[in-house]
């Protein structure tokens, strides 16, 4: 791979779709919800049946704009819908209702962080469209299942111009934009569902060439983990075949996660001319001045401004900052936190990123499903900073809170936590510890000052952590001189 | 712009039509003529004209987001040739 990236340049685009969180469909007042029985929630006009007229939704219209102000994109004063058509089972009008010519949302940009630096990548267009139905090819005696629950589903498709030079750029472009509809409340970024996906456009070219190679559309891919794997790995496909005297077809290709590698959608689907014209049935969307005012005073703190704010107000380093500034429930949590514990935020954020995250990725829960509040956990900080207890003991303490409701203070006095302040009760032990180890001792005295570590370590456990270990030092030098 | 049989042939695979072979020629010298038309009025000057995109004059209607339908499964799959666990059944489609 080393040796490829040397002489080869990927270039890569993606087109990402975001299911707006609209409670009804785009074109029809079905729910949208997820999980339900099939073909409970697929009316007439899902179904495609003669007579129907589709009416658009405007949160649908609302989320798309509130996009195109997140990304300082141009939004369009008059976009036009129009019918892009293929035939297949899962989309049953025989043309699914997209946007072509006139997207609602035209060229923005976004800004994406890799290795340091900061990338603007552009976007080209987005643009609202209904999501198709689920076929189902199993157990069907020879005959696929179709559920059109999913179908008549709001959808953004989010464009980006072809300036991804690696798979890690792609990664970090997305988990951007993933980042960004979360926060804007436009989408709830459910990979597992469906919710956030993407297609992405792969091609090479040798290093300094200006024109692009050919480009082959790797189809549908819902994890962060596999759009870096199927883009690497396509990216190696394409120059092993042109080095070895191939050419790179344009194509659409599937991910195969369990096999890992790319393989061509070899069907007559390819050979599709979407013969795309305007909707009939579908007036133009006009987007007033007024409406556009309206959706941008809605605009909550985008995630790089409240990532520079948190740099600035609380002190925080780039990375801290970057992480609590993820979702903006992560970022309420810290904010929170601060103000319920007035301790530093520094140590806030320290216990966030650390113990908390740790444990909530372990259990695989979101942070609007910490068992530990910030109430709770500011309980913890009080006490780390009045200095009833040590961080190690803390982290104990955190341990048992994840556990059970109990509070800080509840945990530190059932279980007898609490510091040892008693600098007598210390010192005694320290006299103990070193005349039980003369040899240790001895060591230390003769410059082996790794030793030392030994003493604290033996101290500490006598006294079961609950000694100031800054104390515990301080004491030790004084006594082994 | 003159179609051949085999752009006939495409068209009508495209947009799912059965058309019967004899009829293909006539097809062919109709669609051009019609393609012709097309080139005549691409050769009007429309520079400042915006392009239509629907024959009336209006605006699209918005529809507040809320959940109007109820389930109406049973009724639907009444009219459906074949389904099973409530899902619609079709020629098996491989991708």
């Amino acid at each position: 791979m080393e040796n490829y990236q040397e002489n080869w340049e990927s270039v890569i685009g993606l087109e990402i779709h975001a299911q707006l969180a609209t409670q009804s469909k785009i074109f029809s007042g079905a729910s949208t919800a997820y999980g339900a029985e099939p073909n409970t929630q697929a009316c007439a006009v899902d179904l495609g049946l003669p007579g129907v007229l589709p009416v658009l939704n405007e949160q649908a219209v609302s989320f798309a704009v509130k996009f195109g102000l997140a990304i300082d994109a141009e939004i369009a004063p008059y976009s036009v819908f129009a019918r892009k058509n293929y035939f297949y089972p899962d989309l049953p009008k025989g043309y699914q209702i997209s946007q072509f010519e006139l997207p609602i949302v035209g060229n923005g940009h976004l800004d994406i962080d890799v290795d340091g630096e900061t990338k603007r990548i552009g976007i080209t267009r987005a643009h609202l469209e209904e999501d198709a139905g689920k076929s189902l090819h199993e157990s069907f005696h020879g005959m696929s299942g179709i559920d059109l629950n999913r179908a008549g589903t709001p959808l953004l498709e989010i464009v980006s111009e072809p300036e991804l030079r690696s798979a890690k750029e792609a990664v970090a472009y997305m988990r951007k934009m993933h980042e960004l509809v979360r926060y804007l409340g436009i989408c709830d970024g459910n990979m597992q569902e469906g919710s956030f996906r993407c297609d992405a456009n792969v091609s090479v070219r040798p290093k300094g060439q200006q024109e692009f190679g050919t480009r082959a559309e790797i189809k549908n891919i819902n994890s962060f983990k596999f759009v870096e794997k199927a883009i690497n790995h396509e990216i190696e496909r394409q120059i092993e075949l042109i080095e070895s005297g191939g050419k790179v077809v344009q194509e659409t290709r599937l991910y195969d996660a369990n096999k890992d590698e790319t393989r061509s959608m070899r069907s007559k689907e390819e050979a599709n001319d979407y013969r795309y014209f305007p909707d009939p049935d579908l007036l133009p969307v006009e987007i007033t001045e007024i409406f556009k005012a309206q959706i941008k005073a809605q605009l909550p703190e985008l995630p790089a401004a409240k990532k520079q704010r948190f740099t600035e107000q609380y002190g925080l380093d780039c990375e801290s900052a970057g992480i609590l500034t993820s979702s903006r429930q992560l970022s309420d949590y810290f904010e929170s936190l601060v103000k319920e514990s007035l301790c530093e935020a520094k140590l806030c954020a320290n216990w966030i990123t650390g113990d908390l995250l740790a444990s909530l990725n372990k259990t695989d829960l979101d942070i609007a499903d910490s068992p530990v509040s910030y109430q709770r956990l500011a309980g913890l900080l009080i006490r780390i900073n009045d200095q009833t207890i040590s961080g190690k003991i803390a982290k104990q303490v955190f341990e048992l809170m994840w556990q059970s409701n109990s509070t800080a203070d509840e945990i530190i006095d059932e279980k007898g936590l609490k510091q040892i302040t008693d600098t007598g009760a210390i010192e005694a032990i320290i006299d103990r510890i070193i005349a039980e180890n003369p040899g240790q001792v001895e060591q230390y005295l003769s410059g082996k000052d790794k030793v030392f570590g030994f003493f604290v370590g033996q101290v500490m456990k006598e006294m079961q952590g609950k000694a100031n270990p800054a104390e515990v030092n301080k004491m030790l030098k004084a006594k082994l001189k | 712009m003159v179609l051949t049989a085999d752009d006939v042939k495409k068209i009508a695979y495209l947009a799912r039509l059965g058309i019967d072979h004899q009829d293909i020629e006539s097809y062919a010298r109709d669609l051009s003529n019609m393609l012709d038309l097309m080139k005549q009025m691409g050769e009007t000057d429309t520079g400042g004209v915006l392009p239509m995109a629907h024959p009336m004059d209006q605006i699209q209607r918005l529809r507040v987001d809320d959940v109007t339908e109820t389930n109406n499964r049973d009724n639907f799959q009444k009219i459906a040739p074949l389904v099973e666990d409530g899902l619609y059944l079709v020629p098996k489609v491989i991708e």
